[in-house]
């Protein structure tokens, strides 16, 4: 039970990481000053909630991993983040569509792990939940602009949408850990999002006048530490500071 | 191009319920909606803010620095217009 939880919220936290991570990686080359500052928003946002979640799971794990050696020290096969955080930014529009996406799933997802049995779990929600509130309203705007903007950029909204949809049905899939923390009262289940998730995709969808692609469920594996290729570059340049220089400290 | 698709706006922040918005800053956004978000980005990362206000730049009608001195030069010699001769109590608080 204690290693299911483990595990679970350690998903969380990859996720966030890896998706405040690639978010981070537009400092500095955001399309504008103010959306470059926008991002990285997003981003602090996203690594907060992943050091919360990363000190939570050290401390239920009993091994004396803290913030740091989880998120630095852990190997590509050992992070459990959804494969849609880990791909590439692309261009600014499929960075916008990555990041709706994530959201409109995560916000309603973290409303109700706010009533999870777990305190803990509960509590991060609590915070997470009005910071990815923000995120897709920002994401979303963007998304309606780019999609009934111009020819250019709704082409590239919808490619962006189009090739991303293919990591959405991994959001509703749960294997036994995650089951078994459904059954205990701990996560809510995905499922029960979805309708939530999806009348929100169509509304927005709708204001851009972008297709809304099928969510397929071929990709799956990333909380299970199988990823695609795009993972490993990503960590390798993530950690290598702290690998190189472990302990460091400002 | 940047200038046509994006204009400047004025954002103005109140920094606590019962004080005035106060000017903070400019930044270039699509549209109003846009421009909220922006502001509140760029201007509020540090709780500055508990209320934004923005404003197309080219909605503001202003004065003309040319007219600095017929503007504002005949105020310099009428003293009695300033407060300092009260006593403002401590009650009063913000003002």
């Amino acid at each position: 039970m204690a290693a299911d939880l483990v595990t679970y919220t350690l998903r969380l936290a990859d996720t966030a990481l890896v998706l405040g991570h690639r978010l981070s990686q537009w400092s500095s080359y955001g399309p504008t000053i103010e959306e470059d500052i926008a991002m990285s928003n997003l981003a602090l946002d996203l690594i907060g909630q992943a050091r919360l979640l990363y000190d939570y799971a050290g401390t239920v794990e009993g091994k004396g991993q803290d913030e740091d050696a989880l998120a630095y020290l852990r190997d590509e096969h050992a992070y459990l983040n959804l494969l849609i955080a880990e791909q590439p930014n692309g261009d600014f529009a499929v960075t916008m569509v990555r990041q709706f996406l994530y959201a409109a799933f995560m916000q309603p997802y973290m409303e109700a792990l706010m009533r999870s049995k777990d305190a803990t779990l509960a509590a991060i929600a609590a915070k997470a939940e009005k910071e990815l509130a923000y995120h897709v309203r920002h994401a979303g705007e963007w998304l309606v602009r780019l999609g009934d903007g111009t020819a250019e950029s709704q082409a590239r909204a919808q490619a962006g949408l189009d090739d991303l949809a293919i990591f959405v049905g991994e959001f509703f899939e749960t294997d036994a850990v995650e089951k078994a923390m459904i059954a205990a009262g701990i996560a809510p289940d995905p499922t029960s999002i979805r309708p939530r998730f999806e009348a929100l995709l169509d509304h927005v969808l709708g204001e851009a006048t972008l297709r809304r692609p099928v969510f397929s469920t071929h990709h799956l594996g990333g909380k299970t530490g199988r990823h695609t290729e795009h993972l490993g570059p990503m960590l390798a340049e993530m950690q290598v500071l702290h690998r190189a220089h472990p302990g460091a400290v400002w | 191009m940047a200038e046509v698709t994006t204009p400047l706006y004025e954002v103005f922040i109140r920094a606590k319920a019962g004080l005035a918005h106060k000017h903070a800053g400019s930044l270039h956004a699509h549209d109003d909606a846009m421009a909220l978000q922006m502001a509140r980005d760029v201007y509020t990362r540090r709780g500055e803010g508990v209320s934004i206000w923005v404003v197309r730049s080219d909605l503001i009608a202003a004065s003309d620095p040319t007219d600095k001195d017929m503007m504002f030069e005949p105020t310099a010699s009428k003293i009695y217009r300033h407060p300092t001769f009260y006593e403002v109590p401590e009650e009063v608080g913000n003002m």
